[in-house]
């Protein structure tokens, strides 16, 4: 499947992919009135220091821990994308005490929130890739880990 | 063609269903389950009466589950008894079934130590089932002074999903602490300043010695009246049927860590086992939902022909309580962080180079990474742990292992 892979040698913390993520999923038409002056809940984040930085979202690994843990089901896989029913979640967050790369996060109503690849919002395709300047975002096809 | 039996329809029933179908889309599977109804997050119970969920969204995998793995459920019959030599299952109905492959998903039981004076108390409850939730939901009123007995996080789950449905709510306990089986002293003061500043009353060090009706003797000499009693003092591995056969229990059903038991052709998943927990280093019963889950789709899996280990248990919680959350995983060893506020604290323990457990109360975010830590027994002195104790991020993990877990499939 297409997966969002990042290069960190090519990540110039920009933070772009952040705010991307942050319109894409905000279901606003501009990028003005959904992101200005508000604080937003991006499902990537940029992380490191000083030289080193990369982004970090989920993996939609092959066995996802966090599907396993919910308690509620609300997290379930499509086509393989992990996603989550947010309507479903009842915000214990055992999806963040169990992601091993700390891409499950907590959202500002309570619910869980994660990278859906854009699949399900207007984007079509996830924005942090197509935002990236430096492709360090990119979202293709790579031969899959048994 | 193979003939799977599953009893107990919960998180691990489901979870083995899952496993067999991930390998043998053309077995027979029969779910054996005495609950009434099809699987529910069984967490869920609290936040139902919260009125955070209700009944079409508590649905764990949803009421089409069986129709689309092909499983033949049997809601609300009892698995009686076992045999093991001849390969059968007698069910509550008479009926006996024949397997190749047996799973024990049991769960397990709510206990009560004998209350002197508990028969006098017309309105009392466990809280483990949606029945007990529905139960209580028709009992409570605007006007009902709750008591509930143990403090652990099913009677303060409980608490939180009563707390706007009562009158009042007192949660006692004997222990000295709320949560004492999970959290320590500094976690446990930040907890309970919380629940009682939302509304809770809490008597710790302190329980009922005898009932008399509708009032509670405390060992303390006060007395507490009440018109709902719940019983939320522990829970016990269901290993009734499989002790029965002649299998070997220890505080749960044994089982390695192909959830394979004693006896042969017997599995067994979930809160009614005892395995291995890594971060102890000692058999444990690791009753929570992740490993239900875990151990039920292990088991499925190698009933189908696969080789599956779950060689990673630990105990683990996430909770919330009225906006405070809480985690707690792994096995408190030698404390080598510490961060202790008002409102939040952060503890991790480690022992033998490798991260042994933490407590986390408030800023819970990315704590997963920490969880992967202990259940991986990762050496500490492979990565900037230094770094990592601050803040749990994939930075202290160096470039090579960023490279293999973001630029690849995992
Ligand atoms: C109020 C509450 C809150 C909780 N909160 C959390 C939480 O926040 N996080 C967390 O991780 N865990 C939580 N737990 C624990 C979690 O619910 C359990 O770990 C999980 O449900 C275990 O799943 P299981 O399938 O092993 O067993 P169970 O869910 O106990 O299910 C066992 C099933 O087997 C059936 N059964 C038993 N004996 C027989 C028989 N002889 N024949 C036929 N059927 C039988 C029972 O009817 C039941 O359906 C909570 C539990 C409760 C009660």
């Amino acid at each position: 499947m297409k997966r969002v892979y990042v290069n960190e040698d090519w990540c110039l913390g920009c933070h772009l992919c952040e705010y991307n993520c942050a319109f894409a999923n905000s279901g606003a038409r501009d990028m003005v009135s959904a992101l200005k002056g508000k604080a937003i809940h991006p499902r990537i984040r940029v992380e490191g220091e000083g030289d080193i930085t990369y982004a970090v979202s989920c993996r939609h690994c092959k066995d996802p821990l966090c599907i396993r843990g919910c308690i509620s089901g609300a997290l379930h896989k499509e086509n393989g994308t992990v996603c989550i029913d947010r309507d479903k979640c009842v915000g214990c967050l055992t999806c963040v005490l169990l992601c091993p790369y700390g891409a499950v996060l907590p959202g500002p109503d309570g619910a869980a929130m994660k990278c859906e690849l854009c699949l399900k919002n207007s984007c079509g395709e996830p924005a942090c890739a197509a935002g990236c300047p430096n492709r360090a975002i990119v979202y293709e096809e790579r031969e899959e880990a048994k | 063609m193979k003939r799977y039996v599953i009893v107990g329809g919960s998180i691990a029933g489901v979870s083995c269903a899952e496993g067999i179908r991930s390998r043998d889309g053309e077995g027979e599977i029969t779910l054996v389950t005495a609950e009434p109804v099809s699987n529910y997050g069984r967490p869920l119970i609290s936040y139902y009466l919260e009125g955070k969920t209700d009944l079409r969204r508590m649905s764990w995998r949803g009421e089409d589950f069986y129709e689309r793995n092909r499983v033949n459920i049997r809601h609300a019959t009892a698995a009686e008894k076992l045999d093991a030599a001849e390969k059968q299952l007698t069910l509550s109905t008479g009926e006996k079934l024949s397997y190749d492959e047996i799973c024990l998903c049991t769960g397990s039981h709510p206990f009560s130590p004998r209350f002197e004076g508990l028969e006098t108390v017309e309105h009392r409850f466990f809280f483990t089932t949606l029945a007990d939730a529905l139960a209580l939901e028709e009992t409570v009123t605007k006007e009902s002074r709750v008591l509930i007995v143990g403090a652990g996080f099913i009677g303060l789950k409980c608490a939180e999903g009563l707390k706007d449905r009562a009158g009042s709510v007192t949660v006692c306990d004997l222990a000295a602490h709320a949560m004492n089986a999970n959290l320590d002293g500094d976690a446990s003061a930040i907890l309970e300043k919380h629940l009682i500043s939302n509304g809770l009353r809490l008597m710790l060090g302190n329980t009922v010695t005898r009932f008399e009706g509708q009032t509670a003797h405390m060992q303390s000499g006060e007395t507490v009246d009440f018109d709902v009693l719940v019983i939320a003092i522990g829970v016990r591995p269901e290993t009734a049927i499989f002790a029965e056969a002649g299998g070997d229990v220890g505080r749960g059903i044994k089982v390695n860590e192909r959830q394979e038991t004693s006896l042969p052709s017997v599995y067994a998943a979930g809160d009614c086992t005892e395995s291995l927990d890594v971060s102890a280093g000692e058999p444990g019963v690791l009753a929570v939902l992740p490993n239900a889950s875990m151990q039920g789709f292990c088991a499925g899996v190698n009933m189908a022909g696969g080789g599956e280990t779950f060689d990673k248990g630990i105990k683990l919680n996430s909770i919330g309580f009225f906006g405070l959350h809480i985690m707690s995983a792994g096995t408190y060893t030698e404390p080598v962080y510490e961060e202790v506020t008002d409102t939040g604290c952060k503890k991790l323990f480690a022992k033998d180079g490798v991260l042994t457990g933490f407590i986390l109360v408030g800023d819970v975010s990315r704590a997963g990474i920490y969880t992967a830590l202990i259940r991986n027994r990762t050496p500490l002195d492979t990565l900037d742990f230094e770094t990592l104790k601050r803040e749990p991020s994939l930075l202290p993990f160096g470039r090579a292992y960023r490279a293999e877990k973001l630029g690849g499939a995992v």
